[in-house]
C-alpha cells in the first residue's frame, strides 16, 4: 500500500497501480483515448496527461504507478495546458463532421473537446483523409475519423486472438486496417465498435439508424448461449435498433459475441408471425386468439382421446424463457401430455433410464475456469458455440493452463492448446477410454477404482492419451472437465457423459456441460424433460419420449413451442421433416412463420420473440437472471407465458392465477428449494449399460455433423448481417484426402451418403485435411441442406458427374 | 500465392534466427524483409510479405506494419537504383533543394518516380546521419557527401545505368 495525494486529497493504494486506475475507483476525471482497463497500456495518445510534484513535464496518467508521497494535479493549469493542447493536435486531422456521425452524442472525443479542447481551432490548414476499407457486413469503417488510439488492433491481439487490424505507415501517413481489403471475421470483432473512441468504426446494421440520445436503453440478458451475458437493448420507438454490451465482470466482462449483437435484426424479419393463423383447406387463414386456442386445444384433446397420452410430442426451445418453460409443461402435463423435451440436439438417450439425468451446468463458475490448471473439453467448439467461454479459456491459457481438447475434427484455436485429441471416425469415447485406461495404470492410489478395469480390458492407450492422464492425474492441480454441444450430440452421448464422470471424480475434477440455446438449465429446472418435473424430480409414472424418439416413430401430434424449427433444429433432420409432415396435427408457437412450418402447421400462434418478453434464464453457473420486455411485440403476438396461462386457464387449470410473470417464477423457486435430494445408482452400476458400446466396433465411415455458429436458432438464422458473413459455410460434405482417395472421391466430386433404410443424400465434397479419417464432416441447419440425417455410420458413393 | 522464399534467401533468414530465442521469431522481422527485398527486384509485393509472415509464423498484417513503418522497404516496383535524397534541416541548409532540382531535371522525372528505362528511382530520405557532409544522398548502400551537380553527374556516370 502507498500513500499519495490526489488534487491536495489523500489516498492509498497498493503498490503498482496505475494514477488513471486510482482516479477512476474515486471518481476523479482524466481524459483518455488510448487506455482501456481490458486492453494493455500503450501510453500513445497522451490525453491522459496530469502534473505530478517534481515531474518537470506532466506525465500520462495511464502508465505512471503511484508512488509514495506522491502529489498529483489532474486540474491544474500545467495539466489543463497538456490535455488542451493534446487535444488541439488530435483535432488537426479529425474531421468535424459530427452531424453526419453515427458515433456523434456517444463519442468520446466529442465529449472531451467539449470539455478539455479550445472553442475555435487554430489550423486552417487542409486535413488529411483516408481511404475507407470494407471489412464484412459488421462493422462500418471511415478512417478518416481514426485517431490512433490502436484499442481496435490491440483488441484483436490480446483479446480475439486474431491479429486483423493494424497500423500501417508512419506519422502523418499512419493508417487502421487490414493492409489489404478483408473481412475481419472473429466471432467477437463487434466489440471494437465500443472500443473505439471515435466514428472511425461503427456498426453497419445501426449505420444512420437512430441517434444515441433517442434511443432508449433496457437490460437484459443474451439469448443464444448458455453464458448469459448481460446487454442493453437500445430500442427507438418501439424497435430495436441495436444490442450492446452491459459490464458484468463476472460473465462477460465488457464484452459481448457477434451472435448476441447483431442477432436482433432477425426480430425484423419479413417472417414474422402477426396474427394467429388456422389451416383451412389448406389456406392459412387469420383468426382471433380465442377461437386459435379453443381450436388448438380441441384437437390436441380429441388425439389424445382417440390415441393417448404418448400420442402428442412437445418439442420446446433450449432459449424458452424459465417461465415459458414451466408453464409449457405444467400446461402440456395437465392435458395429459408427457413427451417434452428440449435437447434438441441430442440423439443418445441410452442413460437416461439410469436414473435422473444431472442439471446441466457448468459445474464452476466462469471466474473460476480462467485459474483452472488443467481443462480437458469434450466434443467442444466453444469458439463457436460459447464465444465468451472461448474468451476465458484464452485467459486460462495464458496463465499457463493445459487445456485439451477431444475433438471429431481440428479446429483452429486462437490460444495454446496443450492436446488436441482426434480420433479416427468421430469416435471420441476411445481416446476417454485410452486417458482413463492410462490414468489407472499410473501408480494407483485410488483402489476404490479398480471396478473401472475390466471396462477397460480392449484399451491400450496411445502416448498421448498417456500424456494426457499424466496432465490430469497429478495431484493438487485444478482440473475442470467440459462435455460440449457435440458430446450432448453424439451417437454415444450417455457413454461419453459416464466416462466424463469417472474421470471427474477420478482426477477430482468439477464436471461440466456447455449446453445449446440460452437456457437449458431453465428448461430443465422447470421439467421440461419426459422423465423428470419441476426441480428435476424423477417421475415414476406419466414418462413421455425424449425428443430424439419423438420423431423418429412419427406421432400424431406435434406442439412446437418457442421458435423451434425441427428441420434445422433437431439431431435427425430426415426423421424430424417425415414425423411432422406425416402428422395430423401440429401447433407451432413461434415468433416466425415461413419455411417448412407453413406446410406442416395446422396452427401458428404469434408469440414475442427475445426482447419483446419479460423473463428468466438460467446460465451455466446456475445464475437466475431475470429481464424486462424491451419493446411490444409486433401485431397480436403476445409474450410466450400468456399464452400459456391463457391455455391452462381454458384448460381449467389455476392458470390464470398469475398476474405476472415474476410470480411464475417464484412458485418453480419455491419447488426448486424443496427438492428432495437424489442419490444416483452408482457409477459401476450405469457403466454396465455402456458394456456393449464398449466392444462396438471402431471401423467405417461416420457423419459427423455440426451447428454453424450462426445457425443455431430461429432468429439467428433471420439475421441478415449475420447470415452475410464469412461464417457461414457452404453445403459440403468435407473429407481428409486419404478418406477421399479411398473412395476415389476428388475435390470436384459429388457424393452420395446412404444410411440403410433411414435417407440417402447427395451433396458436394470438400477434401480437408483438418477432418480425420473416416470422417465426413457436414454442417447442420443450412438452407437446402434439410436432407441429412442423423450423425453416425453411413455409407458413401461416389457419384458419377453426369447425374450430379 | 506463387512466391516462395528460395533455399539460399532461407538460409540467410535462418543465420539471423539463431540470433535471436526461438519464441521470438519476430525479431528476425527486419532482416528477413531486407533479405527478401534485395533478392527479388528491390521491392516487397504481397506475396513476398505474405511469405515472409509464414516463414517467421507471425500475423500477415505484422509483416504489413513494419513493411510499411520503414521508408527501406518498397512496396511498389522500383527502377536499378535508389536514390536516397536526404532534406532534412542540415542537408536542406547547405542547398539539398538544388540537388533535389537537378535530379529531377537530369532524370526527368519527380521525386518517388522511376525513370523510364527502369535504372532509377529518386525517394526523398530523412536525415541520414551525413551532416557534416550535407547535402549528402545515399544511392543503394553507398554514401555521397558535399554533392553538386557536377559530383552528381560522375556519380551517375560511374553507376553505368
Ligand atoms: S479505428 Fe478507432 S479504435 Fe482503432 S485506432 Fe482508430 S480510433 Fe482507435
Ligand atoms: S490514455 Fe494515457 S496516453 Fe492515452
Ligand atoms: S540532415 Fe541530411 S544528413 Fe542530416
Amino acid at each position: 500500500m502507498v500513500n499519495f495525494e490526489i488534487n491536495d486529497k489523500q489516498y492509498s493504494a497498493p503498490d503498482g497501480t496505475l494514477i488513471i486506475q486510482v482516479a477512476d475507483r474515486e471518481h476523479i476525471a482524466i481524459p483518455r483515448f488510448c487506455y482501456h482497463p481490458k486492453l494493455s497500456i500503450v501510453a500513445s495518445c497522451r490525453m491522459c496527461l496530469v502534473e505530478v510534484a517534481k515531474s518537470p513535464k506532466p506525465l500520462p496518467a495511464c502508465a505512471t504507478p503511484v508512488a509514495e508521497g506522491m502529489k498529483i494535479w489532474t486540474h491544474s493549469p500545467c495539466a489543463c495546458d497538456a490535455q488542451k493542447s493534446v487535444m488541439e493536435f488530435l483535432l488537426i486531422n479529425h474531421p468535424l463532421d459530427c452531424p453526419i456521425c453515427d458515433q456523434g452524442g456517444e463519442c468520446e472525443l466529442q465529449d472531451q473537446a467539449l470539455e478539455y479542447g479550445k472553442d475555435v481551432s487554430r489550423f486552417t490548414e487542409g486535413k488529411r483523409s483516408v481511404k475507407d476499407l470494407d471489412i464484412g457486413p459488421l462493422i462500418k469503417t471511415d478512417m478518416t475519423r481514426c485517431i490512433h488510439c490502436t484499442r481496435c488492433v490491440r483488441f484483436g491481439t490480446e483479446i480475439a486472438g486474431m491479429r486483423e487490424l493494424g497500423a500501417t505507415g508512419r506519422g502523418e501517413h499512419m493508417e487502421i486496417g487490414t493492409f489489404l481489403e478483408q473481412t475481419v471475421d472473429s466471432e467477437v470483432s463487434g466489440n471494437v465498435i465500443d472500443l473505439c473512441p471515435v466514428g472511425a468504426l461503427t456498426s453497419k446494421p445501426f449505420h444512420h439508424k437512430g441517434r444515441a440520445w433517442e434511443l432508449q436503453q433496457v437490460a437484459s440478458i443474451a439469448p443464444h448461449d448458455c453464458v448469459g451475458s448481460h446487454v442493453y437493448v437500445h430500442t427507438l420507438r418501439g424497435e430495436v435498433m441495436r444490442v450492446v454490451p452491459r459490464q458484468e465482470d463476472s460473465i462477460n466482462e465488457v464484452w459481448i459475441s457477434d451472435r448476441d449483437r447483431f442477432s436482433y435484426s432477425g426480430l425484423k424479419s419479413p417472417d414474422r408471425l402477426l396474427k394467429p393463423l388456422i389451416k383451412k383447406n389448406n389456406e392459412w387463414v387469420e383468426t382471433d386468439w380465442d377461437l386459435a386456442l379453443q381450436f388448438t386445444i380441441k384437437s390436441l384433446q380429441a388425439i389424445l382421446e382417440k390415441e393417448g397420452g404418448r400420442s402428442v410430442g412437445a418439442l420446446v426451445s433450449p432459449s424458452a424463457t424459465l417461465e415459458e418453460c414451466y408453464l409449457a409443461q405444467k400446461w402440456l402435463r395437465g392435458m395429459g401430455i408427457s413427451s417434452i423435451d428440449h435437447r434438441l440436439h441430442r440423439m443418445d438417450f441410452s442413460c437416461d433410464s439410469g436414473g435422473p439425468s444431472p442439471c446441466p451446468t457448468f459445474g464452476l463458475a466462469l471466474t473460476e475456469l480462467e485459474n483452472a490448471d488443467t481443462i480437458l473439453l469434450i466434443g467442444s467448439h466453444p469458439r463457436t458455440e460459447q464465444p465468451l467461454i472461448n474468451h476465458r479459456l484464452a485467459k486460462a491459457a495464458r496463465k499457463g493452463a493445459q487445456i485439451i481438447m477431444v475433438n471429431p475434427i481440428q479446429y483452429d484455436f486462437n490460444f495454446k492448446v496443450a492436446a488436441e485429441l482426434t480420433p479416427s471416425g468421430g469416435q471420441l469415447l476411445h481416446p476417454l477410454l485410452g486417458i482413463m485406461n492410462a490414468l489407472l495404470s499410473q501408480k494407483n492410489e485410488r483402489p476404490h477404482f479398480a471396478w473401472l478395469t475390466p471396462f477397460l480390458k480392449n484399451t491400450v492407450s496411445t502416448p498421448e492419451e498417456k500424456q494426457v492422464a499424466e496432465w490430469l492425474g497429478r495431484g493438487n492441480k485444478k482440473v475442470a472437465i467440459f462435455l460440449g454441444l457435440q458430446a450432448q450430440a453424439h451417437w454415444h452421448a450417455s457413454a461419453l457423459q459416464l466416462v466424463a464422470e469417472a474421470l471427474a471424480l477420478f482426477c477430482q475434477a468439477s464436471l461440466g456441460y456447455l449446453t445449446e440455446g440460452a437456457n437449458s438449465v431453465g428448461a430443465w429446472v422447470s421439467g421440461v424433460l419426459p422423465d423428470q418435473g419441476p426441480g428435476g424430480i424423477s417421475l415414476s409414472e406419466g414418462k413421455g419420449l425424449n425428443a430424439h424418439s419423438m420423431v423418429k416413430t412419427p406421432l400424431p401430434a406435434y406442439v412446437l413451442f418457442g421458435g423451434v424449427e425441427p428441420e434445422f433444429d433437431l439431431a435427425n433432420t430426415v426423421a424430424a421433416r417425415r414425423a411432422l409432415s406425416e402428422s395430423a396435427f401440429v401447433v407451432a408457437f413461434s415468433p416466425f412463420r415461413g419455411g417448412m412450418c407453413e406446410q406442416y402447421a395446422k396452427v401458428m400462434l404469434p408469440i414475442a420473440a427475445y426482447t419483446e418478453t419479460e423473463g428468466t434464464f438460467i446460465n451455466g453457473e446456475g445464475r437466475w437472471q431475470s429481464f424486462n420486455a424491451a419493446n411490444p411485440p409486433p401485431g397480436e403476438a403476445r409474450p410466450g407465458w400468456e399464452v400459456l396461462r391463457a391455455l391452462t386457464a381454458l384448460c381449467g387449470g389455476p392458470g390464470s392465477l398469475y398476474s405476472r410473470s415474476e410470480e411464475v417464477r417464484d412458485e418453480l423457486k419455491h419447488i426448486v428449494q424443496n427438492v428432495p435430494s437424489v442419490t444416483l445408482p452408482s457409477l459401476e452400476q450405469r457403466f454396465r449399460r455402456i458394456e456393449p458400446i464398449l466392444s462396438e466396433s471402431k471401423e467405417g465411415l461416420r457423419v459427423v455433423t455440426e451447428w454453424p455458429i450462426y445457425r443455431v436458432d430461429s432468429l439467428v438464422r433471420r439475421s441478415k448481417p449475420l447470415q452475410d458473413t464469412a461464417a457461414s459455410p457452404l453445403f459440403r460434405a468435407r473429407l481428409n484426402p486419404k478418406t477421399a482417395s479411398l473412395y476415389s472421391i476428388k475435390g470436384e466430386n459429388k457424393m452420395r451418403i446412404r444410411r440403410e433404410g433411414e435417407f440417402e443424400c447427395i451433396l458436394p465434397v470438400a477434401v480437408d485435411k483438418k477432418i480425420p479419417e473416416n470422417t465426413v464432416h457436414i454442417a447442420s441447419a443450412l438452407e437446402g441442406g434439410g436432407n441429412m440425417g442423423q450423425q453416425g455410420a453411413v455409407q458413401v458413393f461416389l457419384e458419377s458427374n453426369k447425374d450430379a | 500465392m506463387g512466391f516462395v522464399i528460395s533455399q539460399s534467401e532461407q538460409e540467410e533468414i535462418d543465420r539471423w534466427l539463431l540470433k535471436y530465442p526461438p519464441h521470438q521469431k519476430q525479431s528476425a522481422v527486419l532482416p528477413a524483409l531486407k533479405i527478401v527485398q534485395e533478392k527479388n527486384g528491390g521491392w516487397l509485393a504481397t506475396e513476398h510479405l505474405d511469405a515472409v509472415a509464414d516463414y517467421l509464423s507471425l500475423p500477415k498484417i505484422a509483416v504489413y506494419e513494419v513493411a510499411s513503418f520503414y521508408s527501406l522497404f518498397d512496396l511498389k516496383p522500383v527502377g536499378k537504383h535508389k536514390i536516397y535524397v536526404c532534406t532534412n534541416v542540415s542537408c536542406m541548409l547547405a542547398g539539398s533543394e538544388t540537388i533535389v532540382g537537378y535530379l529531377e531535371r537530369r532524370l526527368g522525372i519527380k521525386m518517388g518516380e522511376t525513370t523510364q528505362d527502369g535504372c532509377f528511382t529518386l525517394k526523398e530520405a530523412e536525415c541520414l546521419a551525413a551532416c557534416g557532409g550535407a547535402p549528402a544522398m545515399q544511392i543503394d548502400n553507398t554514401y555521397y557527401e558535399n554533392l553538386t551537380p557536377e559530383k552528381i553527374e560522375s556519380i551517375l556516370a560511374g553507376l553505368n545505368g
